[in-house]
């Protein structure tokens, strides 16, 4: 196998965890004292039983790690927050040693774990470069080669020798920016640095790293975007609980990974019907959410419609009962509120004790992509609230790559409808200019 | 170059004893790039830049001249008194200055050891760098003192170097110990600058040590600057004879300091990113 570049095998990382300061990550001298004291008592009365200290706990962030990668390949790292995917760039990129396992690489590397590692405010742009690309590995004649290509790339040729920390934000980004793009690694690790900068910035980096895997360079990112990951990369891994739960073609983990690895709750039941959510008056039965024309563990995306279902009983007889929902994003912003409006068989009608079931219809594209909760709103009389139901339903709107006019980063905003646009050529190219040089 | 790229890196637990010297010197012009980085922001934006080395010194050897010299009439065995303090506080100041920015490198240097791999002994390494700069600038411009005194050293200035030496390898030794202690331990953070307050006392830097009860001479010298300042002494001062057996102890001492801590540094090296 002459072209794999990068191997781990069963790689895993332990780290020990101090629970009881605060400040649980530094020791201080007094704890170490203390410990060796205790030592040191153990040591003088052998029988006292040595327990385990509760302030001490063994946690994997990564384990079992086995993987290959060859010369061009893209792999994109996905997996929740905790799963330990920073973990493993860390341990690729030798920043931190694994506990057990080991990792062989073939090829200078070159780690880019963030934006601006190492830049200086005091210094001026020009003797950043400088520093910017020694740190992440460029020699000196080659930062001096490269010099004016990197200054040119991030367009601050008047602001050269002015102190950084007078630059603006976007300023900043473009120059640290430009010198990482600049570097010639065989083997490019890249940890979420598309979050970062606007989205003119987002699309260069990612035409960049397109443009850097198209001249058979290897590249591992690490992105909580999954159209990114699905766009870029040629083999993804999944990682959940610090281990692999999956590893292959992009577009068939993400899907994997989308459907089951948000704490959603696309179902509830609730047999027992005394203990069920509710009161003397009325009490939960089920709830569930599926795409239309799909079964409930099928996955939702922003292009579909979907179908919210909720079975409660009514346990008075004669109730005018109203039911509505409200239905918050994963920034908590309250997106709507929804209840039966129009004639149906029951709208403004007394209800009889039974099970009654509410069935709301979501048009496709009006949802952003994201978690979203829904609370249930059991009310009668149109104003004596019987009983609310929060999280009732918790679901992922997964992105899809239909309609986004070509562009793969996150579309922000709380709904994202598909509006009706006119575009139209009001003047050609030569009008423009006889206005241009006429002004 | 080119070969060194296709050849096969194997990362594993504890396997980093090899090539650790071979790796420090491919990451030389980054060690250079980083000490530059830190001469230069060490003046940014202070009106009169480098002189403050230079007052901080002055301070010091007007404060230990009046108070050693002339109020508590300590011998100075015919040298001009501020000469004899100067020839102290040179290489203390250095000493003390870089073993306070080697100890807070590593914890200043954070964002940088949590981001990117490289010989983590380049941090402290060009703190003391910096601080050598310092060094000399002082000495060279100090030593415009023996003209206004008109007081010639011997032959044996020639030897300073040597003993700039021990004081540069004393203070990476002890440097290397505190950078490393304080990732994990920031109680170094409050002990550094007052054991160095102390250390200027319990140091011959405002008197001679041959002011010192002869037994308790050799016990003395268990401060590994008491040899660095007697050194300098002797180099710098005629007349002065060396203490051998306490420059030998100094030399022994500074040895220990200087294996123990890389020992010790690269021992914990491996874990700074996690501590830190």
């Amino acid at each position: 196998m002459p072209n794999i570049v990068l191997r781990t095998q069963g790689v895993g990382k332990k780290y020990i965890l101090h629970h009881q300061d605060v400040a649980a990550c530094h020791r201080t001298l007094r704890d170490k004292i203390v410990e060796h004291a205790a030592a040191i008592g153990r040591w003088l009365k052998p029988e006292t039983p040595q327990r385990a200290s509760p302030s001490r706990e063994e946690f994997w962030a990564l384990r079992d790690v086995s993987l290959n990668v060859k010369q061009g390949d893209v792999l994109g790292i996905i997996g929740r927050n905790g799963s330990g995917k920073s973990t493993l760039l860390k341990l690729i990129s030798r920043i931190t040693e694994p506990t057990e396992g080991r990792i062989i690489l073939r090829g200078r590397v070159a780690s880019l774990l963030e934006v601006g590692t190492g830049f200086h405010p005091e210094l001026t742009g020009r003797e950043n470069i400088f520093l910017n690309g020694a740190i992440l590995g460029m020699t000196g004649a080659e930062i001096r080669r490269k010099f004016d290509e990197i200054v040119a790339f991030a367009e601050v040729e008047q602001f050269l020798d002015t102190p950084i920390k007078r630059y603006s934000s976007g300023m900043y980004t473009r120059l640290a920016f430009a010198v990482a793009a600049h570097l010639e690694p065989e083997i490019l690790i890249v940890d979420e640095v598309l979050a970062v900068g606007d989205v003119a910035f987002q699309k260069k980096c990612l035409r960049h790293i397109n443009d850097v895997a198209r001249e058979g360079r290897t590249i591992v990112l690490v992105s909580h975007n999954m159209l990114t990951v699905e766009a870029l990369c040629t083999q993804a891994l999944w990682l959940h609980g610090g281990r692999v739960m999956d590893l292959g073609e992009p577009h068939r983990i993400i899907s994997q990974y989308l459907r089951t690895s948000f704490s959603s709750l696309a179902h509830q039941h609730w047999s027992d019907e005394t203990a069920a959510p509710g009161n003397d008056q009325v009490r939960l039965h089920r709830a569930s959410i599926r795409p239309q024309g799909g079964a409930v563990a099928d996955p939702v995306r922003v292009c579909d419609a979907f179908v919210m279902e909720f079975e409660l009983w009514n346990l008075r007889s004669n109730t005018y009962l109203y039911v509505g929902i409200q239905l918050h994003n994963e920034h908590g912003i309250l997106i709507f509120e929804s209840a039966p409006v129009e004639a149906t068989p029951w709208l403004g009608k007394p209800f009889p004790v039974g099970l009654f079931k509410f069935v709301c219809h979501v048009p496709a594209n009006l949802l952003n992509a994201g978690v979203h909760r829904v609370a249930l709103v059991v009310s009668k009389n149109e104003d004596v609230l019987l009983h609310k139901e929060e999280e009732i339903l918790v679901f992922e709107i997964a992105d899809s790559t239909e309609k986004r006019g070509g562009w793969y980063g996150s579309w922000d905003g709380a709904v994202r409808p598909i509006l009706a646009w006119d575009t139209q050529l009001l003047q050609a190219k030569g009008a423009v200019k006889q206005v241009s040089n006429a002004s | 170059m080119r070969q060194n790229q296709q050849a096969e890196l194997i990362i594993e637990a504890g396997g980093r004893a090899s090539g650790y010297w071979l790796e420090l010197w491919r990451h030389r012009e980054l060690f250079y790039f980083l000490a530059w980085r830190d001469v230069v922001v060490r003046y940014k934006q202070t009106a009169i830049g480098v002189a403050w080395t230079l007052l901080r010194a002055l301070a010091a050897l007007l404060v230990l001249s009046v108070v050693f010299g002339r109020l508590a009439n300590m011998p100075s065995g015919g040298v001009p008194y501020p000469l004899l303090v100067f020839a102290a506080v040179l290489p203390w100041q250095f000493f003390a200055s870089a073993l306070t920015d080697c100890g807070n490198s590593l914890v200043e240097g954070a964002a940088l050891i949590s981001k990117i791999h490289f010989p983590r002994v380049i941090v402290p390494g060009s703190a003391v760098i910096v601080n050598l700069i310092d060094f000399l600038v002082s000495g060279a411009v100090l030593a415009l003192l023996f003209l206004w005194y008109g007081f010639l050293p011997d032959w044996k200035i020639l030897t300073v170097p040597l003993f700039a030496l021990l004081v540069v390898a004393l203070a990476i030794g002890l440097g290397l110990w505190l950078a490393a202690l304080m990732v994990e331990y920031r109680d170094f953070h409050f002990i550094v600058p007052f054991a160095l307050q102390l250390g200027l006392y319990a140091s011959p830097v405002g008197f001679s040590s041959s002011a010192v009860p002869e037994h308790w001479r050799l016990l003395y010298c268990l401060n590994p600057m008491v040899g660095v300042i007697d050194g300098f002494r002797w180099a710098l001062l005629r007349g002065d004879s060396l203490y051998y057996p306490g420059t030998l102890l100094s030399l022994v001492t500074t040895g220990l300091l200087l294996v123990t801590g890389t020992w010790y540094f690269r021992r914990t090296e491996r874990t700074f990113a996690d501590v830190i």
